[in-house]
């Protein structure tokens, strides 16, 4: 191998030789070539790991979600409507295929339940019943039925006193319009059926039943015969609230209506005011229902209003303009979970990104000063920074929402709680930072040179640790939310009195229902999952970008 | 009196340790008595602070409030918040008394209520890591062996998910598949009336629980495994080993496995008693009668006497921890001196 060194001049012309330095401030002198920033070089590298990249776009579509969902809604966390509770989601593209679309499946149903489904879309053409219904006779040799239910019509009619302005504006919306919201008012709606809305028993009731000895009893007609006998007064009464939803049949098969009528006693069940005909209040001019001989009753004047059976579909199209549908369903009280969701989500977003931002502030010059000092100064606000990191945060959380919250409301005092003891994470970040870099030789070549404390703590030791505090705020952000999302499930903070909502209080809503209705509980569970695993992809893609040694570390 | 013997014994024994003791036990031994000031401070602000805010009192029909104030002024709660701070410690020192329960458990002791919950605390954490550890250390092994090919990378994501997806929800997977759909399990753990503790049954009732916390700490434990072996394998003295014609099998069960065991035991542990302090939600989920549960019971009631107690307790587990933490960092990279000037 030949000396590569021969290739040089052995002698330099004395004259070459300048001093660099006589007067001019040299400890910080630009580079003269062209350089890649560090935030581009971090950029450069981060687009390399695809994950990571995937994780950011999640997080954005979530973000946008919590953020455009508010905008454009007609419902939020206060939309409460009880009769659509428990509605299972329903995508308007996937109508009919038995898959997100509102329905459910019910099988080996009684011959009830199966008239009571039947005769609920008679009456309107809203047939809850969306599917073949498959018979199958079980080992007692009874009928049983299965078949798919739409729970957008389950809800049916509902019988009620509405004040007078309110049923003089539906009134008009019906004729204006020629949807039929009000419907005729059964005979039996002063019964309180087991298990049925009172609304939606319109049809002749089978209140036969079978005794020990294999004899028909029709209660019914027992009150009939003796319509002054108390005991078979109640019997009947017992026999309709208990009953199974089966109807009297005609000749064809079908359901017999049981409507007040102009011409008949306004309730047979009541001999004492047998004369009494529902005449007190009819309105002449009411939309009639196909079917209508001129006698139904479509409302009945009484004290505050005048009660009314409702469409509950078509009173929900005209109050909100919308036909209900709930692409992720609703929960106990009837909020629509999707809006709910964006609401939550949105203040996770809120809750957590400010967080950081104050903690990355505090964090940053507490640990610069604590690491670039030591000794005593250290050893001082380490021990504070100890006892506000050592007290567990639920306490914290406590004592800031017992003390705080009635005057600041539970987002500031959860906000205190939040940042009194999450700055400390990153400070010992940039602490760790100081104490590796501030023995290094280029610290000691500064000093020489003559910079000053402040200079060498924010030129040249801090960029340093800026990459891992800025990693350290990224990946505290899934710790708040988890955090936020358990107070909140645990009830300690409480966000449904002030109006508003969180992962944490559906995930607690939901839970009593997770055998029954697991769509109330998916969506929170699903959403806080992506967003959890999003954020900590997306923080160890930064880490990675921003200190490309640690690649791999630690996941 | 015992209690001030013990601690004081225990203090006294601290300080020689710190005083003949080498630079790592003297590290120690200063982090423990350290651990004890915090404690105590802590004890003091939260004290201040919940005493700063109104007695609540038991709104009941068959009370008298009249009473009730009567018994609240024999048991000192209308003195000055500095005599009542000296006698809490009074009696939490001379006697280990923690007060009666006001809200909760009324007028019986704190602490042997507490006593009476911690043990399905530490059986359900305690069945959970020890189902953890040993799958943990398999995965992360076979990782840390396969690093960068796909079985691997596999792995990884798997851990990466499970340690980011929330405990609870975990614990709706298992309540709805495992209890609802399969019904192999019950919905929550049994009560003491049906079946003792240490019972068949009673692991069983446990188990939902038990898998639900089990996933995250599997999969962390997992990661550490994984990173410790990973890095331990790229030493030189493996070369070493291997150049001395140990077959690569020897190499890594004598040297690597061991070098980072080190570093792995010291955080099994810290991660059990992490876990007790975590797990408030998970015994909230499947009803287990444990000190969480009675912790966010105290909250909703406001019952004072067991907030400072359960602080007391959770404070003393996450010190616990933060030692352990800090000491294993101390054999991770011992070029880096906590404390030192600039």
């Amino acid at each position: 191998m030949e000396n590569r060194n021969s290739e040089y001049p052995q002698q330099i012309p004395a004259e070459k030789f300048k001093l660099v330095q006589q007067d001019r401030h040299l400890s910080d002198v630009k580079l003269e070539t062209k350089r890649i920033s560090y935030f581009g070089d971090v950029w450069r590298r981060f687009k390399r790991d695809r994950s990571a990249v995937v994780a950011s776009v999640l997080i954005l579509i979530l973000l946008l979600f919590s953020i455009v969902v508010p905008i454009f809604s007609y419902t939020d966390v206060s939309f409460r409507e009880e009769n659509y509770a428990f509605v299972l989601p329903k995508v308007s593209l996937f109508n009919g295929s038995g898959f997100w679309d509102g329905t459910k499946y019910l099988d080996s149903q009684y011959q009830g339940s199966y008239d009571y489904y039947r005769a609920l879309g008679l009456e309107s053409g809203m047939d809850p019943i969306v599917s073949e219904v498959k018979t199958d006779t079980d080992a007692d040799g009874e009928t049983r039925y299965a078949f798919r239910v739409d729970t957008y019509y389950e809800p049916g009619y509902e019988v009620k006193v509405l004040p007078a302005q309110e049923y003089e504006s539906l009134l008009a919306y019906q004729q204006e319009t020629g949807i039929q919201v009000f419907y005729p008012i059964p005979k039996t709606y002063n019964i309180n059926f087991n298990g049925f809305k009172k609304g939606n028993i319109w049809y002749k009731l089978d209140v036969t039943e079978v005794d020990q000895d294999g004899n028909l009893i029709d209660y019914e007609q027992n009150y009939r015969d003796n319509p002054l006998d108390q005991n078979a007064k109640k019997a009947y009464q017992t026999a309709l609230e208990n009953t199974s939803g089966k109807a009297v049949l005609d000749e064809d098969g079908n359901v017999i209506p049981n409507y007040l009528r102009t011409s008949e006693p306004i309730d047979d069940a009541l001999p004492e005011e047998k004369q009494r005909y529902p005449k007190d209040y009819y309105p002449e001019d009411a939309q009639r229902i196909a079917g209508d001989d001129g006698t139904y009753v479509y409302a009945l004047k009484v004290q505050g209003g005048y009660r009314v059976r409702i469409n509950i579909y078509n009173d929900y199209v005209k109050r909100y303009n919308h036909e209900p549908s709930f692409v992720f369903g609703t929960n106990v009280y009837g909020q629509d979970i999707f809006a709910c969701l964006a609401y939550g989500g949105r203040l996770s977003f809120i809750l957590a990104i400010s967080v950081s931002l104050i903690n990355f502030v505090i964090g940053a010059c507490y640990g610069s000063i604590e690491g670039y000092f030591g000794g005593a100064t250290d050893m001082i606000m380490e021990r504070i920074s100890d006892i506000l990191g050592y007290m567990p945060f639920i306490v914290v959380a406590t004592l800031f929402k017992l003390h705080l919250q009635e005057k600041v409301g539970p987002i500031w005092s959860l906000l205190f709680a939040f940042v009194l003891t999450g700055w400390i994470g990153i400070a010992a970040r940039v602490r760790m930072q100081f104490y590796r870099f501030k023995g290094h030789e280029y610290v000691l070549a500064a000093r020489t040179l003559g910079a000053s404390d402040r200079r060498l703590i924010f030129k040249h030791i801090f960029p340093n640790s800026l990459g891992t505090i800025i990693t350290g705020s990224i990946l505290a952000i899934p710790g708040v939310i988890f955090s936020e999302s358990m107070l909140s499930y645990l009830k300690i903070i409480d966000l449904e009195t002030s109006g508003l909502t969180s992962i944490g209080t559906m995930l607690s809503n939901g839970q009593p229902y997770l055998s029954t209705y697991p769509h109330i509980i998916l969506f929170p569970a699903l959403f806080i999952s992506i967003l959890e695993i999003s954020f900590n992809l997306f923080g160890n893609g930064l880490r990675d970008a921003f200190n490309p040694t640690l690649r791999g570390a630690e996941n | 009196m015992t209690a001030i013997i013990v601690i004081s014994a225990l203090v006294v024994v601290l300080a020689l340790c710190a005083f003949f003791g080498g630079s790592r036990s003297k590290y120690v031994v200063k982090r423990i008595l350290l651990m004890f000031l915090t404690l105590f401070v802590i004890m003091t602000i939260c004290f201040i602070l919940i005493k700063l805010l109104p007695l609540p009192l038991v709104k009941s029909i068959n009370k008298d409030v009249e009473l009730q104030k009567a018994k609240y002024a024999q048991r000192g709660y209308y003195k000055p918040i500095m005599v009542q701070y000296f006698n809490f410690w009074k009696n939490v020192i001379t006697e280990w008394n923690w007060g009666m329960g006001e809200q909760l458990y009324t007028d019986r002791a704190v602490w042997p209520v507490m006593m009476q919950k911690l043990p399905y605390t530490i059986l359900v954490n305690l069945y959970s890591i020890l189902i953890a550890i040993p799958i943990g250390l398999a995965f992360g092994i076979y990782a840390a062996l396969k690093k960068n090919k796909w079985q691997d990378n596999v792995i990884s994501t798997t851990v990466m998910i499970f340690t980011s997806v929330p405990s609870y929800v975990y614990a709706f997977l298992v309540q709805l598949f495992l209890c609802v759909k399969l019904r192999w399990f019950d919905l929550t753990i049994k009560s003491l009336d049906e079946t003792p503790l240490f019972s068949w049954q009673m692991f069983v009732s446990m188990i939902p629980a038990v898998i639900s916390l089990g996933f995250g700490v599997t999969a962390r434990l997992t990661r550490y495994t994984r990173a410790e072996l990973s890095e331990v394998l790229t030493g030189d003295y493996m070369l070493l080993a291997r150049t001395k014609g140990l077959t690569k099998a020897q190499a890594i069960s004598r040297h690597a496995m061991r070098n980072s065991m080190v570093v792995i035991l010291p955080m099994i542990i810290g991660e059990f008693i992490g876990i007790i302090g975590g797990s408030l939600i998970i015994e909230r989920i499947f009803g287990i009668p444990g000190l969480g549960n009675v912790f966010v019971d105290a909250i909703s009631v406001k019952d004072y006497n067991f907030f400072m107690a359960e602080t007391f307790f959770y404070t003393v587990i996450g010190l616990a921890s933060g030692i352990l933490t800090d000491i294993s960092y101390g054999f991770i990279d011992p070029r880096i001196r906590m404390g030192s000037r600039k």
